[in-house]
């Protein structure tokens, strides 16, 4: 019950959040989503206590007739995802308060409708349930980018919108080629231990067509090599918070996708193909890296930095081993805080200086020591120094990759050289030497707080990630046992 | 059968009425009707009657039933859309008249048993749509788009009976049991001259329902006809074809299925490139409309061309029709209200978020609908045809209706974007009429109730 009440209640704030006007409705939609945080960490309390508690599970049939059930719980791995998306959404509705031009109520509505729908893929049990939310949480970030986005958002937020329909149709078909193998005397079934029963009992190469049909989506959503086109546009275009969903929490359902909803059901595709769709992850690494050095705007930089982390988690969940899959985790987490943390370092930069080329700034730490401390803690965080929550992750999943293959974790290695570059030597241009323009000015407290708390995180999960990564542990045995 | 006699009998009784001077009460006279035909066709289910008329030229089985539901219900729609839109005219008993007369044609075509109940419903149905789409006599277009309708038709009509003869010829009946019994006996030995009987009547009715390459006269004739005769031929037009290929094919020809299957195939392979493509490049919102129903058609043959005698099959189409038909009433209905101004193209949907938020949101329904995003009526209608495809030979098809789906997302989301993103030229709200508002409210409300519990659907038309 616990669960749907995590699915429900921002569907319902986001329906009382419409009918609001002006200031009440992001004061209401901060306050819905915090709650709905205090509910996420209920329900991580209880979970640590005894993970198998009623409670968080929900089964009601949905359409008898198709074997499809509305069936939600939460494991490990969800609960992890959930925690980051209801930590993040009151960061994000927060972080439009300094907004030059105030947001409608529609704005806060579709966070809260995308946080629904991001909830609803997390925990959902059912391969239909889980098909269903994934198309609805395109829907909000499409309205949120096509109302909200910069210019040129039109064309751009199209070929978002495409690409990403285009690989969940792939994705439906190979999920229904699954139920239709799924079930003993003729009763298909879409519950998800159905459908890894229906995947493994297939041959080789009914594996294959599953796993390609299925991964497209993954890897789109992410985006992998050579499925990224849409994403550095879309990033830069999109409203602040547009971006920060996207980056910080939309990014992580194709990865989540990849542990859940593949690794399981298609073991012998896996083996086979398994290093192609690593070797992808891995030129995306390096590729992206190599643009993102090449960058003279912030923000399309932390884009390109994105793909470059993506590639790693993909890559180490490909990889299919424990530290693989438990650092891709761990990893999830520490990249959507820093990602996010980033995103808003580069809008309160746009919003104070007027620009976000890199060229264009420098010398602010002269006028703003604090904000120059914070954002070296959550850049030196995204380049996964020791003592900052990007490191665990990082750490293990080049440890997964080298188990799989030393080659690839050479390449895949450098994304910890070459995000050092990109990262450092920005911070280096915006933030030291001679100022360039004085107009930066004081932080507002909303803007510190957003900072400060996200500081706390990249240092407190750095220092003891334990608690989080006993679960990453148990979650990703859980998976690898269906594997191996 | 007895909904097929009143319906009848309707059509009658609003000839009448200029002479005895009840045209106030037609309409309602004609609601309660509907509503009958409904109910009564329901008990008929119900009951589970089979009997077949006329020395079994027609008889009302659970396909038929269920066809002509959904004909009756989109019917139900249709007439009180179209309550203002025929109050200035002189002419609504007429056009009263032939819509019911129409109706007639199409609830004969799900029902059929008989090769000559078939044409004469195909000619009941088509001869007043001819005479609808030029209805708007003073429009140069509309005079077009009956004209070409007319040509158009009567040449498909012509090809249906040239292949009907052929296929009396071989078989020496126009009864479709015994003809299907008589493919039975002597597969081996049926002349070339069947064949292309056979291939003749299949192309005069994918005429009917304008899948490619027999689409040409669709968009010049949905542009030109009054916007509210383009979603009768969109709608009850199609359903009632679809329910007559159905038939005919699966019931009749289905032991002969290789000989049209393939051709079928590439019909659908064309109808979903060309459809979605050229839709993509309209401006003109009806246009766009008529290319969307091509492909619509194309996704709708899909479901014969997969395994014709499963349960699921059945439910596929008749889900599809229900929820196409739902979507495209609504979305003509929109469309009616918005371009009473005279701008038909995209742009007339410029900012109606803004002058009328419930219809805009009503509007993004229907597109989302046929565009098939969940939880809409046309994802779970898209869902099933999948379902239905991926255990045939014609997995490409899967994929090719995939892309072409994108592209579909693509034109339908042009209009959304207008409304929710572009500016209106004047920023005078839009007043709709609170019929037509019933209308459009009610079937985006019975969009979102199918797309989220499709078992109603199914539990209901249990075979």
């Amino acid at each position: 019950m616990l669960t749907v009440l995590l699915i429900l209640f921002p569907f319902i704030s986001a329906l009382i959040v419409f009918f609001t006007k002006g200031r009440l409705a992001r004061n209401l939609a901060l306050t819905f989503s915090v709650f709905e945080f205090i509910i996420a960490l209920v329900a991580f309390v209880l979970f640590t206590h005894n993970p198998n508690l009623s409670i968080l599970c929900f089964n009601h049939t949905w359409v008898q007739s198709l074997g499809i059930s509305f069936s939600v719980s939460i494991n490990g791995l969800s609960l992890l995802m959930i925690l980051l998306t209801t930590f993040l959404v009151p960061l994000i509705i927060l972080s439009s308060f300094n907004n030059l031009q105030e947001l409608s109520s529609k704005f806060y509505g579709l966070i809260l409708l995308m946080q629904m729908a991001l909830v609803g893929v997390f925990a959902a049990n059912d391969g239909f349930l889980f098909y269903v939310f994934w198309e609805l949480a395109l829907i909000p970030i499409y309205f949120i980018c096509m109302l909200w986005g910069g210019e040129n958002r039109a064309k751009i937020t199209f070929k978002f919108f495409i690409y990403t329909l285009f690989g969940s149709l792939f994705m439906l078909v190979g999920l229904i080629y699954l139920y239709n193998h799924s079930g003993i005397n003729g009763l298909k079934s879409w519950a998800i231990q159905d459908l890894y029963q229906a995947g493994r009992a297939l041959n080789l190469d009914q594996q294959t067509a599953v796993f390609w049909l299925i991964f497209i989506a993954f890897a789109i959503k992410m985006p992998i090599f050579p499925f990224h086109t849409w994403q550095p546009n879309t990033y830069v275009n999109a409203p602040t918070q547009g971006t920060m969903l996207l980056a910080g929490i939309m990014l992580k359902m194709g990865t989540f996708g990849v542990i859940k909803w593949l690794l399981p059901i298609v073991p012998l595709a896996l083996d086979k193909w398994g290093s192609a769709a690593i070797a992808l992850s891995v030129i995306g690494i390096v590729y992206a890296s190599c643009i993102a050095i090449a960058q003279k705007d912030f923000k399309r930089l932390i884009a390109y930095s994105s793909i470059a982390h993506v590639g790693l988690i993909s890559a180490g969940i490909l990889s299919a081993n424990q530290q693989g899959v438990q650092g891709a985790i761990m990893q999830m987490l520490a990249h959507g805080v820093n990602v996010v943390g980033l995103f808003f370092i580069a809008d309160i930069l746009l919003r104070h200086t007027g620009t976000n080329e890199i060229n264009k700034l420098g010398g602010i730490r002269n006028i703003n020591p604090n904000f120059a401390v914070l954002f070296l803690i959550i850049l030196l965080g995204s380049v996964a120094l020791p003592l900052t929550n990007g490191f665990v992750g990082e750490f293990l999943l080049i440890n997964g990759v080298y188990q799989f293959s030393p080659i690839a974790a050479a390449f895949a290695g450098l994304t910890v050289i070459l995000g050092a570059v990109y990262m450092l030597r920005s911070y280096q241009q915006i933030m030291l030497g001679e100022n360039k323009d004085s107009s930066f000015g004081v932080l507002a407290r909303s803007e510190k707080l957003i900072l400060v708390i996200i500081c706390i995180v990249v240092i407190g999960l750095g220092v003891y990630p334990k608690p989080l990564n006993d679960i990453a542990e148990q979650a990703s045995k859980d998976i690898l046992i269906n594997i191996k | 059968m007895k909904g097929l006699l009143i319906i009848s009998g309707l059509g009658i009784l609003a000839m009448l009425a200029e002479i005895f001077k009840f045209k106030k009460l037609l309409l309602p006279i004609v609601l309660l009707g509907i509503i009958a035909a409904f109910a009564l066709n329901f008990l008929e289910w119900q009951t589970r009657l089979d009997i077949s008329y006329f020395d079994n030229m027609i008889s009302f089985d659970k396909l038929a039933i269920a066809f002509s539901g959904i004909i009756l219900l989109t019917a139900f729609f249709w007439f009180i859309l179209a309550n203002n839109y025929f109050d200035k005219s002189s002419s609504l008993v007429d056009h009263f008249a032939l819509v019911l007369f129409a109706l007639v044609g199409a609830l004969m075509l799900t029902a059929f048993k008989n090769m000559t109940t078939l044409f004469l419903g195909i000619e009941i149905m088509s001869i007043p749509l001819y005479v609808l789409a030029a209805s708007k006599k003073e429009d140069l277009k509309s005079n077009e788009a009956g004209f070409k309708y007319l040509i158009m038709g009567s040449f498909a009509s012509g090809f249906l009976l040239f292949g009907i003869a052929l296929i009396y010829g071989a078989c020496g009946t126009f009864d479709i049991m015994k003809m299907r019994m008589f493919i039975e006996n002597n597969a081996s030995q049926l002349p070339l001259f069947f064949y292309v009987g056979v291939v003749l009547i299949l192309i005069a009715l994918l005429f009917k329902v304008s899948a490619a390459p027999f689409h040409f006269w669709a968009p010049d004739v949905y542009e030109g006809s009054p916007t509210l005769i383009t979603a009768l031929m969109s709608t009850i037009v199609k359903t009632a074809a679809f329910a007559a290929i159905f038939r005919l094919f699966s019931i009749g020809f289905g032991s002969i299925s290789e000989v049209w299957t393939s051709a079928l195939a590439l019909i659908i392979a064309a109808s979903l490139i060309i459809a979605n493509f050229s839709a993509a490049m309209q401006s003109n919102v009806k246009r766009m409309l008529a290319f969307s129903s091509i492909s619509h058609a194309g996704f709708m043959l899909m479901v014969i061309l997969a395994n014709i005698r499963t349960n699921i099959s059945l439910d596929a189409i008749i889900y599809y029709s229900l929820a196409y038909s739902i979507g495209s009433i609504s979305a003509f209905g929109i469309l009616y209200n918005v371009s009473r101004k005279g701008n038909e193209d995209i742009s007339a949907f410029n900012g109606l978020s803004k002058n009328n938020p419930l219809i805009a949101l009503c509007m993004t329904l229907a597109m989302f609908s046929l565009a098939g995003i969940p939880i809409t009526a046309g994802f779970f209608a898209k869902y099933f045809v999948f379902t239905t495809l991926i255990g045939t030979p014609y997995k490409w098809l899967l994929i090719l209706a995939i892309i072409t789906s994108a592209v579909g997302a693509y034109y339908y989301f042009k209009i959304v974007i207008a409304m929710y993103f572009n500016k209106s030229e004047d920023d005078a709200p839009l007043n709709i009429e609170n019929s037509n508002k019933f209308v459009i409210i009610i079937s985006t409300i019975l969009i979102l109730a199918i797309g989220i519990f499709p078992s109603f659907v199914s539990e209901i038309f249990k075979f």
